[in-house]
């Protein structure tokens, strides 16, 4: 976090002026309807973009944090994809972010997990943020494992599926959603947080941030000026080959229960019959 | 010819749809039931931006300009015409001509509260005995002796009058000049009028639409909007572009109904199939699909003129005509698509159809935008009315 000292600003408060780096991924519109593109067997993504709802919660914790330190600080938002992306960066933009740094390159399309956390990685060094943050999934390809690949690439600590975060003493102390209830975890900043969307209820872009996103930073590198090597992006450094795709199986017929009272006791007849219960 | 939106329309398009998704549609059928104006929802709009969209920045509004503006009133009036007609009369009719014809000091007072959303404002034009023929209005504004005015009479229907801080009222400032040329314009606030009644409606039920009286209000003589005698000037150029917010809004109505009626029609089955494949039923939803683009683009064309700052009078009837009829025509057969669910309450549509109606009534009557088209066309140039 020293390497963020600002001149001017006193002694106290220094450790808590933060560099925090957004990763946010443009994903097709929620409403469209998903395809395959048979020729290159990956999603068909030529439709209208949006900011991945998971990301919007990153960008809003972002901000909070940002706010909370009296405004001090910088948010940066950082993308791999085409140049349509900024489209959807400009979301965050417009709802506070500072600026805009999108990795885009021809040689970077195709990039499967491996690739896209090489170059985000390298994009991310850049940087040196005291504080990394993703969403926790992508509602496209769903992964929800870029951020361990980049954390594990950069060296950093990384705490997944936060539902509350706190930032103090150099410290990231997050609140982890599992399946029996919350564990709280601690890691030394700087670190990657990949956050659920329980973690906030994020604020609408305000008019006067959609006019003045344009104005704001919006940076576009390729993958040279990021310092990646061509042959580890795109396809090339791509690990996965998609070899065919099918439909998933149908579940074969099934049987809807409208309940008229009776619903439990049909449930309870229809696991007895299987020896289920 | 580029008929694609800047990235910045289409942004503040999405966050009207986004904002109406989560703050009205869950609301929109109580709001109608219960005749509730929703006066927490117009902070919220005020907060994001959206109550001043089209002000421009140096006077506390968005500086977005007249396009953005129905892109947003479309998306608002799609779930909840009340709340379209609120921001349309708010922003067209109470703070645009503020900025167009106030004074420098009329305009740092009153516009950045209304661009805020802090301030609701209205516009108070019809009386009892003048509706379309708003220039024989009988409200009378007395000169007094230190310069002030003292304002006597009653307006009719006014939207927006029940939650108002800021007023544009018209009044006869001149007894001698029975048309238009004796009217004035005049800023009130909310205490130099008595809300009398609120009117009962077929819909439109979430807007305030009230009758007000004026009991000799005393008025200071820097609420004069525009020049003495000019004002029916000024209530023209507002229902020029008011006009192109109400076609916008029918646009959003007619969207809803079609909306809700091809989602149905992709679901009800009857004689063992879906009724979208009755060819009976896809004709009216392309219809429908149709003439809701066609009114868009008459709505668009008209929004981008005046936001070039290109006269906008026939182009704007037009607009307000053809979408006003589209759209009562239009939720008549989204109900039809629905059959007997459609009148029902169960669905919005017949809300929908309740609300269309009145786009053919306010800021002129169809009968009067047929006169403004043809009397531009053809250039017979007369007495306009309201
Ligand atoms: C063979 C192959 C080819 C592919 N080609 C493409 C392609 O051409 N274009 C394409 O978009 N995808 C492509 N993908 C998908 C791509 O690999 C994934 O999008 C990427 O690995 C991230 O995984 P995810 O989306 O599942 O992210 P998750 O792990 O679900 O995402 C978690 C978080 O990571 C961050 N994040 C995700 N993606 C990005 C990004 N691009 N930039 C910044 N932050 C991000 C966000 O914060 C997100 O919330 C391809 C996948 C395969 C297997
Ligand atoms: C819900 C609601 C909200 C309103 N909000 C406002 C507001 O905020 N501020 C405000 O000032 N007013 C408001 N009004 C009033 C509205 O603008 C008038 O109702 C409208 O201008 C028509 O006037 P009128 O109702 O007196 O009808 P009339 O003028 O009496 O018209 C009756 C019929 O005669 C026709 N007609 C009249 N003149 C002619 C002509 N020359 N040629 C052919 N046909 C003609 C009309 O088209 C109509 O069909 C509102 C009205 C309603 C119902």
């Amino acid at each position: 976090m020293s390497d963020n000292r600002r001149p001017g600003v006193p002694d106290g408060l220094d450790s808590l002026i933060m560099k925090i780096a957004v990763c946010v991924k443009q994903v097709p519109e929620a409403t469209g309807q998903r395809k395959i593109d048979p020729s290159s067997k990956r999603l068909d993504r030529s439709g209208e973009g949006a900011l991945n709802q998971y990301d919007v919660n990153a960008v809003e914790e972002a901000l909070r944090i940002k706010e909370a330190n009296g405004d001090q600080g910088e948010v940066v938002l950082i993308s791999l994809g085409p140049e349509s992306a900024l489209d959807a960066m400009r979301k965050g933009l417009a709802m506070g972010a500072d600026r805009a740094v999108l990795v885009s390159d021809a040689a970077a399309a195709g990039s499967d997990l491996v690739a896209t956390s090489y170059a985000l990685a390298q994009a991310l060094a850049r940087e040196s943020a005291d504080l990394i943050l993703f969403g926790q999934q992508s509602n496209d390809s769903d992964g929800a494992l870029l951020w361990a690949a980049v954390a594990d690439r950069l060296k950093l600590p990384v705490i997944s599926q936060a539902a509350e975060l706190t930032i103090a003493g150099g410290k990231a102390r997050a609140k982890r959603q599992t399946e029996f209830g919350y564990d709280v975890v601690e890691a030394t900043l700087p670190a990657v947080v990949a956050v659920s969307d329980a973690i906030n209820e994020p604020r609408y872009p305000s008019l006067k941030g959609i006019m003045g996103a344009k104005k704001k930073p919006q940076d576009i590198l390729s993958l040279a000026d990021i310092g990646a090597e061509t042959g580890r992006a795109g396809e090339a450094g791509s690990r996965t080959e998609v070899l065919t795709l099918n439909a998933p199986p149908s579940r074969g017929s099934s049987q809807k229960i409208e309940d008229d009272g009776s619903a439990a006791e049909q449930i309870l007849a229809f696991l007895v019959e299987r020896k289920l219960v | 010819m580029d008929l694609g939106l800047s990235p910045e329309q289409r942004e503040i398009q999405g966050l009207a749809r986004e904002f109406a998704q989560a703050e009205i549609d869950p609301h929109a059928a109580a709001w109608d039931r219960e005749c509730r104006f929703p006066a927490e929802l117009f902070r919220k709009l005020g907060e994001v931006g959206l109550m001043g969209i089209c002000v421009p920045e140096e006077l506390g509004g968005a500086g977005a300009g007249f396009v953005a503006y129905v892109l947003a009133l479309e998306e608002l009036s799609r779930a909840d015409a009340g709340v379209g007609v609120t921001v349309a009369v708010h922003t067209s009719a109470a703070t645009l001509p503020i900025v167009a014809f106030g004074s420098a000091g009329q305009r740092e007072r009153f516009v950045p509260p209304l661009a805020r959303g802090e301030t609701i404002g209205a516009f108070a034009l019809t009386e009892s005995d003048a509706g379309s023929d708003a220039a024989s209005l009988r409200t009378r504004a007395a000169r007094q002796d230190d310069g002030s005015w003292r304002i006597d009479g009653a307006k009719q229907w006014i939207t927006n009058g029940g939650a108002a801080g800021t007023f544009i009222l018209f009044a006869r400032s001149d007894p001698q000049q029975p048309g238009a040329r004796g009217i004035s314009a005049f800023l009130l606030d909310a205490a130099h009028v008595r809300v009398d009644r609120h009117t009962e409606k077929l819909g439109l039920n979430s807007s305030s639409t009230v009758d007000v009286v004026l009991d000799g209000a005393e008025v200071p003589g820097d609420r004069l909007l525009h020049a003495e005698g000019r004002g029916f000037e000024v209530a023209m150029a507002t229902l020029d572009g008011g006009r192109i917010g109400i076609a916008a809004q029918a646009v959003g109505i007619a969207r809803a109904a079609y909306e809700v009626a091809s989602a149905y029609a992709l679901e009800r089955r009857q004689f063992g199939q879906r009724i979208a494949d009755f060819q009976a039923i896809q004709w009216k939803l392309a219809d429908m699909a149709t003439e809701i683009d066609a009114a868009r683009l008459l709505v668009l064309r008209a929004a981008w003129r005046r936001e070039q700052g290109l006269s906008h009078t026939v182009e704007g009837a037009q607009a307000k005509l053809f979408a006003s009829e589209m759209a009562r025509r239009q939720t008549a057969e989204a109900i039809q698509v629905l059959g007997g669910y459609g009148y029902t309450k169960e669905f919005p549509v017949e809300r929908y159809y309740r609300d269309a109606k009145i786009t053919e009534i306010y800021e002129g009557t169809s009968e009067i935008q047929r006169l403004v088209i043809a009397r531009e066309l053809l250039g017979l140039r007369e007495r306009s009315p309201a």
